[in-house]
């Protein structure tokens, strides 16, 4: 069957251009520029050069041997998104989308961040290239993640607080996508996830496929087979979407993303868009989103500033709908736990979104068999998130005592 | 005859050009929009468009964001601003064109929603994250019950797509002044006017122009060349300068006529 969207950009009946009339001339100059710019052996070789001698790919694949005899089921390894420049997997999407704007004659870029890890990314690869730089984010995420608002103007660009609606990462995008409609002529909006109108969830995901095309070509090459189940976290969904977009057609694979379920889906203070949400049209797409009665959009929570997002890409919606991949849940305490547990046990310092992910797994390693594998995508690393961990964890010392 | 044909026949009639503001429904309650809107009819207003708050207004500037966050924090609902029109209503001849984001409509349902709209007395929506390609069933849905789907153009839309969107906008076709959001500037896009002709001889209806209109001169200016303009931030930061129902009602009656002005005669 095909997994891709149509013409409109539909995945079934989610995705689309829902967008103010302006910005359907800019999204119409890039439905032509990307597959007519992307096609070329000149971009090929520029994105394969900067994702080879700069980003550091291929990242390899870790077996983590002392979680997998902790769990005592599966076989379990990573893939090393967090080994990549920057130190998560946003670089391989703003690099294939920055070289896309310079052919496309774009000066400017602009962003959109919630941890901070796209804006990082974005800002090293528009210093890179020369292209002009503005980061929207949340006031909010800029008091969480300090040190990478002060990276990003490092790199030279210059981050704009946003302090309406919730200050978080959905109103750093309301703010960018006023910026586009505004500075359309000369701007070029490169957006970190599978979302925003069409072409951008298809466009976003194929920059990250290489992700799942390095990770199953490893898999083959380490054990002789396939992963039986691929793990990763959902925030908008673009890490998820590059490791599992080449296992599709491959159905002995399990997919499994996990959604924050921040205090508790009880609580509603959480962002699991595919496990609560209804569908409804948010930021250019039609997907599963979390509103009220009357459309409202909720503010999403999430301890993780890089997943704290109330809707989904929406071919994970559609993926879901198929049946083809499951979504579920982890807390911000089972994510906390699952930072320290893989910092412990093998030594590596997961982003918080990334802990997610493990959290699942720790779940479902010890419910598999021993000649079973699990493949989790280790999205990113979790310096950036070491201040806030470790304020939380001296709060509780404090109060404890 | 919609009540949009009607009242832009009776101004051809009479030379004039339409105005039209823009009010965010429940900013700052409900109460206050509802005296509102008689008030604006009595100054001079051809139609009223009625913002419907969304919490993510991405097409909006810092003054109809901050109105749609006062409209939100009062508790405001879509399924109140119909029954708000269904009060008003009798009192008003001038047209009533919401304007809000998809997804509200979408949540209360196409049909439901465009079966509402029609028994309350609403005459047009305005939906402007809903191109007409993904909007299809929602516009037929309202036409078919007699509700004008009035559709948005842009200074950066296509001869091509001008003539998709001409065609198929009812009631009036909204032509956005300037590229960026709403909001209040000191002057217009120089190329507007060449834009907006072109609009006019493809329309089969009357086409209006909003976003940065806020003076009187400006709006002379639009009038040469446009059937009607759209105000909305400059009246919203008028109204919202004021402590009272009695001093926004006032200072609504005076800025709508000193922009009514420019467009007789």
């Amino acid at each position: 069957m095909s997994w891709e969207a149509d013409e409109r950009g539909l995945f079934g009946e989610y995705g689309g251009r829902y967008v103010p009339e302006t910005l359907i001339a800019a999204l119409d100059e890039l439905l032509e520029a990307y597959p007519r710019v992307t096609a070329t052996e000149e971009f090929r070789s520029e994105l394969d050069g900067l994702l080879g001698s700069y980003a550091g790919r291929p990242t390899p694949i870790t077996f983590a041997a002392r979680v997998t005899a902790e769990l005592g089921g599966a076989r379990i390894w990573l893939k090393r998104e967090d080994l990549t420049h920057t130190g998560a997997h946003k670089i391989n999407n703003v690099l294939g989308q920055a070289l896309l704007a310079r052919h496309m004659g774009k000066k400017r870029v602009i962003a959109e961040t919630g941890a901070g890890q796209h804006g990082v990314a974005a800002a090293t690869a528009c210093a890179l290239l020369d292209l002009e730089c503005e980061v929207y984010m949340g006031a909010e995420d800029i008091e969480r993640q300090a040190l990478n608002v002060f990276k990003m103007e490092l790199l030279g660009a210059s981050v704009v607080p946003v302090e309406s609606g919730s200050r978080t990462l959905k109103d750093a995008i309301n703010e960018a996508m006023r910026d586009w409609v505004t500075n359309i002529q000369n701007t070029y909006y490169l957006i970190g996830s599978v979302m925003g109108p069409h072409p951008y969830p298809t466009m976003v995901r194929d920059f990250q496929r290489v992700i799942g095309i390095e990770a199953r070509r490893q898999m083959l090459e380490e054990e002789g087979r396939l992963p039986d189940v691929l793990v990763a976290c959902v925030g908008g969904g673009s890490n998820a979407m590059g490791i599992f977009h080449p296992f599709l057609d491959d159905s002995g694979v399990r997919m499994i993303g996990v959604e924050p379920a921040g205090e508790g889906l009880e609580t509603g203070r959480h962002g699991a868009a595919l496990g609560t949400g209804i569908p409804g049209i948010f930021h250019g797409k039609r997907t599963l989103v979390r509103s009220d009665d009357d459309g409202q959009i909720f503010p999403a929570h999430s301890i993780s500033a890089g997943l704290d997002y109330p809707s989904v890409g929406p071919e994970h919606a559609f993926l879901r709908d198929l049946g083809r991949a499951e979504y579920h849940s982890a807390t911000d305490e089972e994510a906390l736990d699952a930072f320290q547990w893989l910092s412990r046990k093998e030594g590596i310092i997961p982003a918080l979104e990334s802990a997610h992910a493990l959290a699942e797994v720790r779940k479902l390693a010890p419910t598999m068999s021993g000649d079973e594998i699990i493949l989790v995508n280790l999205s990113g690393r979790g310096d950036k998130d070491a201040p806030q961990v470790r304020e939380i964890l001296r709060r509780r010392q404090a109060e404890s005592h | 005859m919609s009540r949009f044909a009607e009242r832009f026949a009776a101004l051809r009639e009479r030379g004039e050009g339409a105005l039209i503001p823009f009010i965010t429904a429940g900013d700052p309650d409900l109460a206050t929009t509802e005296a509102l809107i008689p008030t604006l009819e009595a100054a001079g207003a051809d139609a009223i468009e009625l913002g419907v708050p969304f919490s993510d207004p991405i097409a909006e500037g810092p003054t109809i964001q901050k109105s749609s966050e006062r409209a939100l924090a009062s508790g405001t609902t879509l399924r109140q601003i119909l029954q708000l029109v269904k009060q008003v209503r009798p009192k008003v001849d001038i047209p009533i064109v919401l304007m809000g984001y998809a997804n509200p409509f979408f949540t209360m349902g196409e049909k439901a929603f465009a079966a509402a709209a029609a028994e309350v007395g609403v005459d047009g929506v305005i939906v402007p994250d809903l191109p007409p390609e993904e909007g299809a069933d929602f516009y037929a849905a309202l036409e078919a019950a007699g509700v004008d789907p009035v559709l948005l153009a842009a200074p950066t839309t296509t001869p091509e797509r001008l003539a998709l969107l001409a065609g198929r906008s009812r009631g009036f076709l909204y032509y956005v002044a300037l590229t960026g959001v709403t909001g209040a500037r000191a002057q217009v896009a120089v190329d507007l006017e060449a834009g907006v002709r072109r609009a006019r001889d493809l329309a089969g209806v009357p086409v209006c122009v909003g976003f940065g209109i806020s003076t009187p001169e400006q709006v002379a200016d639009i009038r040469r060349f446009a059937d009607g303009v759209v105000v909305g931030s400059a009246l919203i930061d008028r109204l919202d300068a004021e402590a009272d129902l009695a001093g926004r009602l006032g200072a609504a009656s005076d800025f709508i006529a000193s922009l009514k002005g420019p467009l007789r005669g």
